[in-house]
């Protein structure tokens, strides 16, 4: 499988990285080279074998239902490159 | 009086608690050290006041009696650690600024030992690369040259670059570094110092920046394989804060540390000789193999199959992990906003992502959006799951077969900069050896083993079972007694 200029700009918008056509350009090639690389993973049989899912076996705990935190609203603003009336603010949104 | 920044983390410890020096000497010689090294670039921000005052802090608790595990001993920690009050950016634009208002678990639990912070060392981009040159902060520089009278700068290796370089110059005694897919272990092996990535679960991820979950990994970096094993006991321990922290005791690996390998046999994998590979690498890991056995141990042979499937793999699974880890950079709730005239909030977000980001930050991302969409999802991320399952499996054979496995840690010694950097695939290839261990969670070290021809250090890796890094720990010591490196950079800087 490799990537063509519509498939880049179509990956990018889905991650939300502003790309300019110079950037795509660059871009096919490089993807298209680690693809390809990629690729011989599909030599490997695995048709009897399940997917990873803990490196480490390991239980999911549950822990207490209580309150453990909170009440630091202005830790959690303190970084916002926009915060007004302990609100995070972003652009007008119009549907 | 001898120099103090000549002393590893052991001798610190036991010399101030002797009474042979003060925390403050010691801080100060340290902040002496990194003041004069700026060259390197291996810091982003520098703290001596902190230092200093971790150090004054010690002073009193050694008047007092108090003395802590840690106490007098200063320490460098990797800017992927947030820290209270002290900026920490992952080394990308999209986090300068970022001022954490809490703390890592695992810095929070060094510093509760008493040890103190020199600073915040740089690193490759959201921890991206193996050779510290995709931080947004500059090139690290390597304190190492070669023996030809050339004086390029060369990588320190990556991602934990800021770290090793550090280490290696004698600006820290010692330093947290992380390992995804060999960022402890490859720097390590190229500067010439010693790090070890514990089984995954050791280390709380808790405050540290993620960039792929069910690979990253907490561990230390210092001189030799004591200092490495005090400092991993005051990082390692359960944290109900990460869902995939071990609820296990840490075990007293300083006090359990033995050179004596009667017992143990130690693997050797036929498929780590991989073609091109320089001989004297091949060289190094004929004489590691014979520093084990006269350290008591039994040399066998095994096969790895999938080792060569270990790569790829995981360049589906991290990058997966990363394009969904780093959705969480939005310039809405700390670091960049880029909002340009007129923008709505989507445009908003792909202005701040496209300013913020790295080349290869963006590369990976987008490779792991890519193969995470739909249609591709089965055919990329479940099949590269399914031949980790394999890659694991394989071990698990080994296992039968032998207590340890001993490798070469990389395939080349240190590279200049810019020798790898314009090509993603060739510097991928960098982490062949390291990346199998990570994909399977098993602890690894790395250890210096000698010098190649143009004098540039060499590391052997020892990998171990799960919850084994006693055996790991034990294994580099005795390299370490038998190799006696103690070359270091002549300092230029």
């Amino acid at each position: 499988m490799s990537v063509d200029h519509a498939t880049v700009r179509k990956i990018a918008s889905l991650a939300r990285i502003a790309v300019t056509d110079d950037q795509v350009e660059a871009m096919v090639p490089e993807l298209n080279n680690i693809l390809g690389w990629i690729e011989q993973l599909g030599e490997v049989d695995t048709s009897a074998v399940q997917p990873m899912t803990a490196v480490i076996p390991n239980v999911l705990r549950l822990r207490e239902d209580v309150v453990t935190d909170g009440d630091v609203r202005d830790a959690v603003l303190k970084n916002a490159p926009q915060a007004e009336q302990g609100f995070f603010t972003v652009p007008k949104v119009i549907e | 009086m001898t120099n103090l920044t000549d002393l590893g983390i052991a001798a610190i410890r036991d010399g101030f608690k002797a009474g042979d020096f003060t925390a403050r000497d010691v801080a100060s010689a340290f902040n002496d050290a990194v003041a004069g090294a700026k060259a390197l670039n291996a810091f982003i921000v520098e703290t001596p006041e902190i230092a200093l005052a971790a150090a004054d802090q010690a002073d009193k608790d050694r008047a007092s009696g108090s003395l802590k595990p840690l106490s007098g001993v200063p320490i460098g920690m990797k800017d992927l650690f947030a820290t209270k009050d002290v900026q920490t950016t992952a080394a990308s634009h999209i986090l300068e600024g970022f001022v954490p208002q809490y703390e890592s678990t695992v810095s929070g639990k060094l510093w509760n030992a008493g040890a103190g912070m020199l600073g915040k060392l740089n690193l490759d981009q959201f921890a991206m690369g193996s050779s510290n040159e995709t931080s947004f902060f500059g090139n690290v520089i390597s304190p190492w040259r070669r023996n030809n009278g050339d004086t390029a700068a060369l990588a320190p290796g990556g991602s934990s670059g800021g770290t090793s370089s550090a280490i290696a110059a004698r600006l820290v005694p010692g330093a947290t570094g992380t390992d995804t897919g060999g960022s402890i272990r490859q720097p390590a092996a190229f500067t010439g110092i010693s790090g070890i990535k514990p089984t995954y679960g050791r280390c709380s991820r808790w405050g540290i920046v993620a960039f792929a979950s069910s690979l990253d990994q907490a561990g230390p970096m210092a001189r030799d394989v004591r200092d490495c094993a005090i400092l991993l006991e005051n990082m390692a321990g359960f944290d109900p804060k990460d869902s995939t922290s071990l609820d296990l005791p840490v075990p007293n690996w300083e006090a359990a540390l033995s050179a004596d390998l009667k017992g143990k046999r130690v693997g050797i994998p036929k498929e780590y000789r991989v073609d091109g590979m320089p001989a004297e690498i091949d060289a190094l890991w004929e004489q590691g193999i014979a520093w084990l056995k006269d350290a008591g141990a039994e040399i066998v042979n095994v096969s790895l199959p999938h080792t060569q499937y270990a790569l790829p793999a995981y360049y589906i699974i991290a990058p997966a992990e990363a394009s969904s880890n780093l959705a969480r950079y939005d310039g809405v709730r700390y670091g960049l906003r880029d909002l340009p005239d007129g923008a709505n909030l989507q445009d908003m977000y792909a202005a701040t992502r496209a300013a913020g980001f790295g080349d290869e930050v963006k590369r990976r991302i987008l490779i792991g959006t890519y193969v995470l969409s739909a249609g591709f999802y089965d055919a990329y991320y479940t099949q590269a799951q399914k031949v980790r399952t394999l890659i694991a499996r394989d071990f698990d054979q080994a296992w039968e077969k032998c207590d340890l496995l001993l490798t070469p840690t990389a395939p080349s010694a240190a590279f200049g900069l810019s020798e790898k950097s314009d090509d993603p695939l060739a510097m991928y290839l960098n982490d062949v050896f390291t990346v199998p261990t990570s994909l399977a969670g098993l602890p690894a070290m790395s250890v210096p083993g000698g010098l190649d021809a143009l004098g540039l250090p060499l590391g052997l890796q020892i990998i171990g079972k799960a919850l084994d890094e006693q055996t790991v720990l034990n294994a580099g010591l005795a390299i370490e007694e038998r190799a006696g490196f103690t070359a270091r950079a002549d300092k230029w800087w």
